[in-house]
């Protein structure tokens, strides 16, 4: 196992390394660069020099490669010029609230769906499984920007239930009960489609082994029927479900972007936004690296407990 | 069987329920803490900032801040674009116009507790503008151009302050007045270096107490302020980036005070609940048209396009009436630099149609420049159509090319030449002399460094604007100015557009409050109950 692990991270360097090549050469290759953003109207051929000579953004292009992959290797990601501040510093900090927002809508989605799937698969063709197929393609067909700003006017302006935006009160807030508070609506309307996807596939997979013969012989021998379903066949099916579960955590995170720009959470997606009409070149290199490394660190470990899982699967 | 779901489904129902109480119960805590305190005023900001060292940033978003926390040596008279003293009580200009004595406040101290005096303003302007200054380094300084004209400081004693510049150039007192000139502590400066931009210390009304990124920048009231201590106890300063968001903010109750409210927004805030607030500013939106090739090197197709566009429309059904139409290259909140006998280009489709036929034009092609946001474009791709419709009602063949701000400016700033007939665009300046200086001389040719995109070129302009930047006399440069708008808005370069009219909402709990011509954000004397 130590061997597969360690296999699966040497394969995950010409990966990385990949993706500083391509978003490198992207920043560079977009129009526009960071002087005009930074001076706008005021962007004379003389001020914009003088800016590239700032940054650094006057060496050559291949010379600027090899410069950043260099200090990245050392933990030195730059400044980011939009926000004067280091990227490494503004990344983990903006990174923590994605994982926190992402974090939540993935047990959600997980746990609803799954639940759902499970009491759609063992109720076929019931009222029960109707009510959930309908929910669940609603749930899908709803873009979650929509939901969001849907939710925003129901549950905030008009109801009140909830704060419109951000992780916590601009004035006095901070403690768990406010943060908890803010994080209800983005949470819910970023795990819907989501938890739809998990459902429908949670349901075929229980399906299937619910038509297995093994769960004939479990229901022979007596065993009751919600032991065979959340006992027996669920943990069959989880074989299927784990790999779609760590597809969802990936189209959680990147669909945490949408989310954070309507309800203005502070995290890396909002940030990416930001930094790339900033033409903030060192952050969004280092944001896209480091997001990239969580994701494939993510994948790497998706696999292994599917191997501890499935025995089947050769380390 | 069905017994164990039924189970599950009954422990299910009684989670949801009281995962659902517990939440209602939060969302009813968050409501009772969303009226915000009084004395405390929450400001939903566009834009996290980006740093509050005035030196080094460029931004309104960032000067709505700063304006607050610092002084100039002069500032801009309330309701107006005239300087006024500040931390300079009185100041002197010799003959030729290339020496500024300034006459500075006594008693003043930054909130680090050291004192402003004359060697405080020569540090200020060294570390900007000289690169061996041992504080150069905290920068980059991108508008340290706007004082390239200096060419030293000199401490006279204490209280005066001397500068030189190497020619006459009648913007710097205005320059003075904007963020960039703007006075920092010399002592926080020396203590923090370049970490000096989330340590600020200046002389203003409010004292800079915490900023945590991407929530919120709070700051307290300076009660040994020189010129009375503020009304209020606590600014907070939140960013907003997305518009709806910051609306609904706004009608939630989350926020005090919006900036920049979108035009489609404003019905929202009729009635007795919200105060919507509005001031010209010193804006102008405009077209360029390409004067050097194409159907647009004739004046008077520049002229029918000015005829065809109907300005009245787009102000007030695109803009919703955040904007009024422009008559001329300057606008109006320069009051004093202002042409009032100029009349806008009447919306006249016929008069535009004679003046085609007379230059011999049928259906000339037009390439047209649109971008798709950008500081002070206002809302460029509906206003873009709507100019399209109204030039081809006349004749014009436009076809539109749409572009990505930043990619926009690297696209129009070079120059029209071989690519475009027509682009939009806007400025947002602080003297008269700014934009026709920089957009409007012959050696303002992209090619020469200046902005003149669209190759306009008039010996007479060159000269009026030549003049008026080394004039000392106010009243001399207001009448060079306004001969200058004559001619231009005769000789149509441009396409004059709108002028737009900034707006804020504040909830009824504020009073006293008021935008200037500026666009800065004075927050002094506004009361929150």
């Amino acid at each position: 196992m130590t061997g597969y692990i360690l296999k699966r991270l040497l394969s995950a360097v010409p990966v990385l390394l990949g993706i500083t090549v391509i978003v490198f050469l992207i920043m560079a290759m977009i129009p526009g660069d960071p002087a005009l953003a930074i001076l706008g109207a005021y962007a004379t051929p003389e001020n914009v020099a003088k800016i590239n000579r700032d940054l650094g953004l006057d060496a050559p292009l291949v010379a600027r490669y090899f410069i950043w992959l260099g200090n990245m290797l050392t933990g030195d990601f730059g400044t980011s010029f939009s926000l004067n501040r280091p990227v490494i510093d503004e990344v983990l900090d903006r990174f923590s609230a994605t994982l926190l927002l992402a974090g939540t809508s993935f047990v959600l989605c997980s746990v609803l769906g799954i639940a759902a799937g499970v009491i759609s698969a063992a109720k076929q063709y019931g009222w029960a499984d109707k009510g959930i197929t309908f929910a669940v393609l609603l749930g899908i067909s709803i873009p979650s920007f929509f939901l969001g700003m849907m939710m925003i006017l129901i549950f905030a302006v008009e109801l009140r239930w909830f704060p419109v935006s951000g992780m916590k009160m601009a004035y006095g807030g901070g403690g768990f009960a406010d943060v908890a508070n803010h994080l209800v609506m983005p949470a819910f309307a970023l795990a819907v489609v989501a938890t739809g996807v998990v459902a429908r596939l949670s349901r075929s997979a229980m399906l299937e082994v619910l038509r297995q013969d093994f769960i004939r012989t479990a229901r022979a021998k007596g065993v009751r029927e919600g032991r065979v379903v959340w006992g027996h066949a669920l943990r069959a099916a989880m074989v299927s479900i784990i790999p779609v579960l760590g597809i969802q955590a990936g189209f959680v995170l990147s669909g945490a972007v949408y989310i954070e720009m309507v309800f203005q959470w502070p995290g890396v997606g909002r940030m990416l936004v930001d930094a790339i009409l900033k033409r903030d070149i060192l952050l969004v290199q280092g944001g896209v690296v480091f997001v990239a490394a969580c994701y494939v660190l993510f994948n790497i470990a998706v696999d292994v407990a599917q191997s501890l899982l499935d025995p089947r699967i050769k380390t | 069987m069905k017994q164990g779901i039924l189970n599950w489904t009954r422990r299910g129902v009684l989670g949801a329920g009281t995962a659902l109480g517990l939440a209602m119960s939060l969302g009813l805590a968050g409501q009772a803490g969303a009226q915000t305190p009084p004395g405390v005023l929450i400001v939903g900001q566009i834009a996290e900032p980006k740093a509050l060292d005035p030196a080094a940033v460029t931004a309104v978003n960032d000067f709505r801040i700063l304006m607050n926390v610092y002084d100039g040596l002069v500032r801009y008279k309330s309701g107006t674009l005239e300087v006024e003293p500040a931390l300079a009580e009185s100041w002197e200009i010799s003959e030729d116009g290339t020496t500024y004595t300034f006459k500075l406040r006594e008693g003043v101290s930054f909130h680090d507790g050291s004192a402003f005096d004359a060697e405080a303003v020569k540090f200020n302007f060294d570390r900007m503008l000289k690169e061996d200054h041992p504080y150069h380094d905290t920068g980059p300084f991108p508008l340290a151009f706007f004082f390239s004209s200096v060419e030293e400081v000199t401490v006279v004693d204490p209280l005066t302050v001397e500068f030189q510049l190497n020619a006459p150039y009648a913007p710097f007192l205005s320059n003075l007045a904007y963020p960039t000139g703007l006075i920092v502590s010399p002592s926080a400066v020396e203590e923090y270096g370049a970490d000096y931009d989330r340590h600020p210390s200046g002389t203003g009304p409010f004292t800079f107490a915490e900023w945590e990124s991407n929530t919120h920048v709070i700051l307290n009231a300076n009660a040994d302020y020189w010129d009375g201590a503020p009304e209020l106890e606590t600014v907070v300063f939140r960013p907003i980036t997305d518009a709806n968001t910051r609306t609904a903010e706004m009608l939630a109750g989350g926020i005090d005070l919006m900036v920049e409210v979108p035009p489609v927004a404003l019905s929202e805030f009729e009635g007795d609940d919200f105060t919507v607030v509005e001031q010209a500013g010193p804006h102008v939106w405009f077209l360029i048209l390409n004067a050097k090739e194409g159907p647009f090197a004739e004046k008077a197709v520049r002229q029918a396009a000015n005829y065809a566009v109907n300005k009245t429309a787009l102000v007030e059904n695109v803009l919703e009436g955040t904007a009024d139409v422009a008559a001329g290259p300057t606008p109006p909140a320069f009051a004093w630099a202002y042409n009032e006998s100029l009349e806008p280009y009447p919306y006249d489709p016929e008069k535009a149609k004679e003046l085609l036929a007379e230059a011999g034009m049928e259906a000339p092609e037009v390439t047209f420049y649109v971008t798709e946001g950008g500081s002070g474009m206002l809302d460029p791709v509906a206003m873009g159509t709507a100019i399209q419709a109204d030039l081809e009602a006349v004749g014009f063949d436009v076809t539109i090319e749409t572009y990505e701000w930043n990619t926009f400016l690297g696209e129009v700033n070079p120059g029209l030449e071989g690519k475009a007939d027509m682009a939009e665009m806007a400025w947002m300046t602080n003297d008269p002399d700014t934009l026709p200086y920089l957009a409007l001389r012959t050696d303002a040719w992209p090619d020469k460094g200046g902005f003149n995109s669209g190759y306009y070129s008039n010996p007479e302009v060159d000269e009026l604007l030549e003049k008026a930047r080394v004039s000392t006399s106010q009243e001399e440069r207001a009448s060079l100015y306004q001969e200058m708008q004559a001619i231009v808005q005769e000789d149509a370069p441009w396409v004059f557009v709108a002028n737009w009219k900034q707006n804020a909402v504040t909830s009824s709990a504020v009073e006293d409050f008021a935008l200037e011509p500026s666009f800065f954000l004075l927050l002094k004397d506004v009361v929150k109950n």
